[in-house]
């Protein structure tokens, strides 16, 4: 509701903003805070700023409900607002960016699971890979430093399970190695290498032998492991 | 029928996760106690107490609880009563429901109830926040979170380890100026402070010929006692000579400046002991732990393997190579281990041999290598002597010869020691480890030979008056403090031009030129061990300069600061990560590891020349005094009866049980001829060692019991879990037979007290 009504006082602020305010004023003069969402927009849009701005509650509301500082979170803001394109940015709440422009972010850009990842946070019904804002934050925030190794876990297996079947089968846990690994000929372990790298995995983490790792036994295995919560982290 | 086959066979299509395995009391307590252990609140933590005792009763109860837990979505499962929004693993819009949702519940609270919520909320903000405006003022955040970005966390354990070397020496220099220079300083600029200065009772011992050039003065010769201490410097606050000043007298009290000295380098020693120690603990027992559980390895490489933090293209693809020779070398040792185990007896006596006579190598080259410094270190001593005036160029080398040829030694021997240990039919991740302890072995024995030859030379038999070679070193403290400043200004000179003028030109030529011998060269690659024992090396020589050269923190601080640059800039631009990285978690503990080594190192001379070695008669503090711990005894004697009493009984019997190490140190502490001091340190270190090692023994049995205790729980549960399907089976089969099964199975289960109970209210239902 607020987010709507935010972007509707943004299109009032092309044409006669003065005029269009008071009118928005008496028709919704019920919401105090509305009112003054907007006047600090129409003071940023004289200033000749481009961009728009997070109003104040909806950041401490997504301070509240992600890992994120203040600082990160307006600048993971700032980093969106670039990705989208010039029309979409004064309405940066309900558009999405496609998979491949957030792909081209230089943190994702090296990393061998970020398609997985971007499908993963994409809350999009077409399961196409694109982000909102919102999603983008619910990644940031499950990559910062703060996040707990619960949350980060799960995004992890998540992003492990290729197939999203709910399970770390021996395609998954291939897939993940030649991931790590390099997607590249000759880079790749042969394939008795793999074998017996999943052997091993699959005897170190399958707890009830079913030969597949589930997400408990992917957790509990996880929880043990020192590196990974320094490691499972992205810096904007 | 149903019921049961979700119990037993996962359903792998609908649910993320193995519904019984996530009933099992053990998984259920591990989401617990990390749930409380981000938490503070106690009224939290007995909340999901409460909380978890009941679902455990609840599936236990029987075959309603467990439909209902299936029936339930994946998100409402772990949706617990009191968790903050953010904890979840859902989607914005739905962390939002969740909330209101929460809210809503909340409105439904009595006002006192709000206010409280309300509040606390407010001070978790506020101290989020402060949390964040404080680590602002961390020194370097910003480059070092660029540094992690780029390059990952096996590099970054080396930058914050060089920070809290930083720290850790500016501390030092806190301590020693302001309670060693702070008091001079402030006697020599005001009247009403008078100090008395010491004098050696005349004598020849007492002379001090100032070591000042006369007459002309030459640029260069600035520059040589720029570099070396001596000349203008020599008179300074840099050194211990210049300290000569028994007593100042205050308007009230006189401060006695020889015990303040002596009771600063303890404490410095002491605090980098502890500070070290403290900083070690965590990463020693995690080690200690994690070393039982070997077996998890593969899992660690392929799950946390690879560091989300990378953005560099080039250090990914280092990354993905690394990973593969990781991966690669893991499976090749566990085949080796196979084939070690297989090994036959006439195999392993020719290895054995092998082994024995290239580690009768090693050796000889170590040994090679500290006559080499042994005896460059004696001819620069005699010909400093000697030559007064030299060419500029021969006076630089004589006086840096013991450092080049340790700088040299330091370099060539690493070489040979990686050449020799592919001989040595060591597993891969074994001769890692090897090279690098025989590496920090030659790194910080160099500095002990030269302190000995050192020693040699300032120490003679018994024919000399002032039982220290007056002659040639009127102030011998001065003089090693010296050879330690030049071995630390080398260290930066070296540190500093081996990046302008060779990793630098080298990046530039594999860049520019197309040639394949420079190609197969490529560029440097920064090899985090290397890099860490030059600093420890750095940090080792301040650590026994600090005594003598009082200013020696600052200058490292200082060195350590602009080494902090060099080497980011290196890293930006010249190198590339080393191929084979280190890992973050067993990093930071080697680091400690060798950094302690190194204050061991330290330790010994400092303690040995404070405890052995006359003081110089002619210049410092303990001009007076036979040795510089001779002041601690006749402080003591100073004070009044009382208090001497006591601190007579605090190191002596009723201490002596508790306080082992000061029983060690009494015969020191009124005898100062004894040997026993190299005992006290060795104690205490070991001390600390043992407190240690109980430390993470604790917590692995802790752990282990706990596990037990688990184990204890899941035993029951799936004890009743099998008795339900039981109980449902017959219930569905045919109820005349089933009554017999049962009674048979209640029979054969009465030994266990808690099975009992279920059974039961089983045939209750039935």
């Amino acid at each position: 509701m607020q987010i709507r009504l935010y972007r509707n006082c943004q299109v009032e602020q092309e044409g006669e903003v003065w005029f269009a305010l008071v009118k928005f004023v008496s028709a919704r003069n019920k919401d105090e805070s509305n009112q003054r969402l907007c006047r600090t927009n129409r003071t940023n849009n004289t200033m000749g700023a481009t961009a728009s701005k997070l109003p104040k509650d909806q950041l401490s509301e997504y301070q509240e409900l992600t890992f994120l500082t203040k600082q990160e979170i307006l600048l993971a803001h700032k980093r969106f607002n670039e990705l989208l394109e010039r029309e979409d940015r004064q309405q940066i709440g309900g558009s999405r960016v496609p998979m491949n422009k957030i792909l081209t972010l230089p943190e994702l850009k090296s990393n061998p699971f970020r398609r997985r990842i971007c499908q993963v946070f994409s809350t999009s019904d077409l399961r196409d890979g694109s982000l909102s804002f919102e999603d983008f934050l619910d990644l940031l925030s499950a990559f910062s430093d703060s996040a707990t190794l619960e949350i980060k876990s799960h995004y992890a297996f998540r992003i492990f399970d290729f197939d999203d079947d709910g399970t770390l089968d021996t395609g998954d846990l291939e897939k993940l190695v030649n991931c790590l690994t390099g997607e590249m000929d000759n880079t790749r372990l042969t394939s008795e290498e793999m074998k017996q790298l999943i052997n091993n995995i699959l005897e170190e983490s399958d707890i009830d032998k079913d030969g597949t790792v589930n997400l408990s036994e992917f957790q509990h295995v996880i929880s043990r492991s020192p590196d990974f919560v320094s490691s499972f982290k992205i810096v904007l | 029928m149903d019921a049961v086959d979700a119990v037993f066979c996962p359903n792998r299509s609908g649910a993320v996760s193995n519904p019984l395995l996530d009933q099992l009391p053990s998984y259920q307590s591990l989401l617990y106690r990390r749930k409380s252990s981000g938490s503070n609140s106690t009224k939290r933590r007995s909340i999901s107490r409460g909380r978890y005792g009941s679902t455990s009763s609840h599936s236990g109860s029987g075959r309603g609880a467990s439909l209902r837990t299936e029936e339930r979505p994946m998100p409402a499962r772990s949706v617990p009563d009191h968790r903050l929004a953010r904890e979840l693993p859902l989607s914005l819009e739905e962390k939002r429901r969740y909330k209101e949702q929460r809210l809503q519940q909340h409105g439904e609270l009595s006002g006192w109830a709000q206010w409280r919520l309300s509040s606390r909320h407010y001070l978790k903000r506020l101290k989020e926040e402060s949390v964040e405006a404080l680590s602002a003022l961390q020194l370097w955040r910003a480059d070092i979170h660029l540094i992690e970005g780029m390059f990952g966390t096996g590099i970054l354990s080396y930058f914050s380890f060089l920070r809290f070397l930083v720290l850790l020496n500016f501390v030092m220099f806190l301590l020693m100026f302001s309670f060693v220079m702070l008091p001079i300083i402030t006697a020599t600029h005001t009247t009403s402070v008078n100090s008395t200065f010491a004098n050696g009772g005349g004598g020849e011992c007492s002379v001090y010929p100032p070591r000042d050039r006369q007459g002309l003065v030459n640029f260069h010769q600035h520059i040589i006692d720029l570099l070396s201490g001596t000349g203008f410097l020599e008179q300074t606050y840099l050194f211990y000579g210049y300290y000569k000043v028994e007593n100042i007298h205050f308007l009230s009290f006189s401060y006695n400046l020889p015990l303040a000295y002596l009771l600063c380098t303890i404490t410095y020693l002491l605090l980098s002991l502890l500070w070290i120690v403290k900083r070690s603990a965590t990463g020693f027992k995690r080690k200690l732990v994690q070393d039982e559980e070997r077996f998890q390895s593969f899992c660690n490489k392929v799950f946390a393997g690879w560091d989300f933090c990378i953005t560099n293209e080039n250090a990914a693809r280092l990354k993905h190579s690394s990973l593969l020779y990781e991966l690669k070398t893991d499976l090749e040792e566990e085949r080796i281990r196979q084939k070690m185990a297989e090994r036959s007896r006439k195999e392993k006596c020719r290895i054995y041999s092998l082994r024995i006579a290239l580690n009768l190598f090693v050796v000889a080259v170590l040994v090679c290598c500290f006559y080499c410094i042994y005896s460059a270190t004696i001819f620069s001593q005699q010909k400093q002597a000697q030559c007064q005036k030299c060419y500029f160029i021969v006076e630089l080398i004589i006086e840096y010869l013991p450092s080049i040829v340790i700088t040299l030694a330091n370099f060539i021997t690493p070489i040979i020691f990686s050449i020799i240990i592919s001989f040595e039919d060591y597993s891969p991740a074994f001769e890692i480890r090897f090279t690098l302890m025989r590496c920090v072995f030659m790194r910080l024995a160099s500095i002990g030979v030269l302190l000995f030859s050192l020693w040699s030379q300032i120490t003679c038999g018994e024919v000399c008056p002032c039982g220290y070679n007056h002659k040639v070193y009127p102030c011998w403290e001065t003089h090693v403090g010296q050879e330690m400043y030049k071995l630390m200004m080398f260290d930066l000179l070296i540190i500093a031009s081996v990046t302008v003028f060779v990793e630098f030109p080298r990046k530039i030529l594999v860049n520019h030129c197309n040639c394949g011998l420079v190609k197969w060269w490529g560029q440097q690659e920064f090899a985090i061990p290397q890099n860490v024992l030059e600093i420890v090396y750095g940090q080792t020589i301040c650590w026994i300069g600090t005594f003598y050269c009082p200013l020696m923190p600052a200058i490292n601080t200082i060195k350590y600061f602009l080494v902090f640059y060099i080497k980011k800039v290196t890293l930006v631009n010249n190198c590339r990560p080393a191929s084979r990285p280190f890992r973050a978690s067993s990093s930071t503990f080697f680091f400690l590891a060798v950094l302690l080594i190194g204050l061991a190192l330290a330790a010994v001379p400092v303690v040995v020349s404070i405890a052995q070695i006359h003081s110089s008669r002619a210049c410092g503090p303990f001009v007076n005094f036979t040795t510089s711990w001779e002041v601690v005894p006749r402080t003591v004697s100073q004070l009044p009866q009382g208090l001497m009493a006591f601190l007579y009984t605090l190191s002596s019997e009723a201490f002596a049980v508790s306080f082992f190490v000061i029983t060690w140190a009494r015969p020191v502490l009124f005898g100062p001829d004894d040997q026993n001091i190299h005992l006290f340190l060795a104690y205490g270190l070991a001390m600390f060692y043992v407190i240690a090692l109980a430390g993470a023994h604790k917590r692995v049995i802790n752990q282990l019991r706990e596990q037990l205790a688990m184990e204890g729980r899941d035993k029951r549960f799936l004890i009743q879990k099998l008795c339900q399907a039981q109980a449902d089976l017959s219930a569905h089969s045919s109820r005349s037979r089933s009554g017999l099964s049962y009674r048979g199975n209640q029979k054969s289960s009465t030994s266990g007290v808690y099975v009992v109970r279920p059974l039961v209210q089983y045939e209750t239902q039935a």
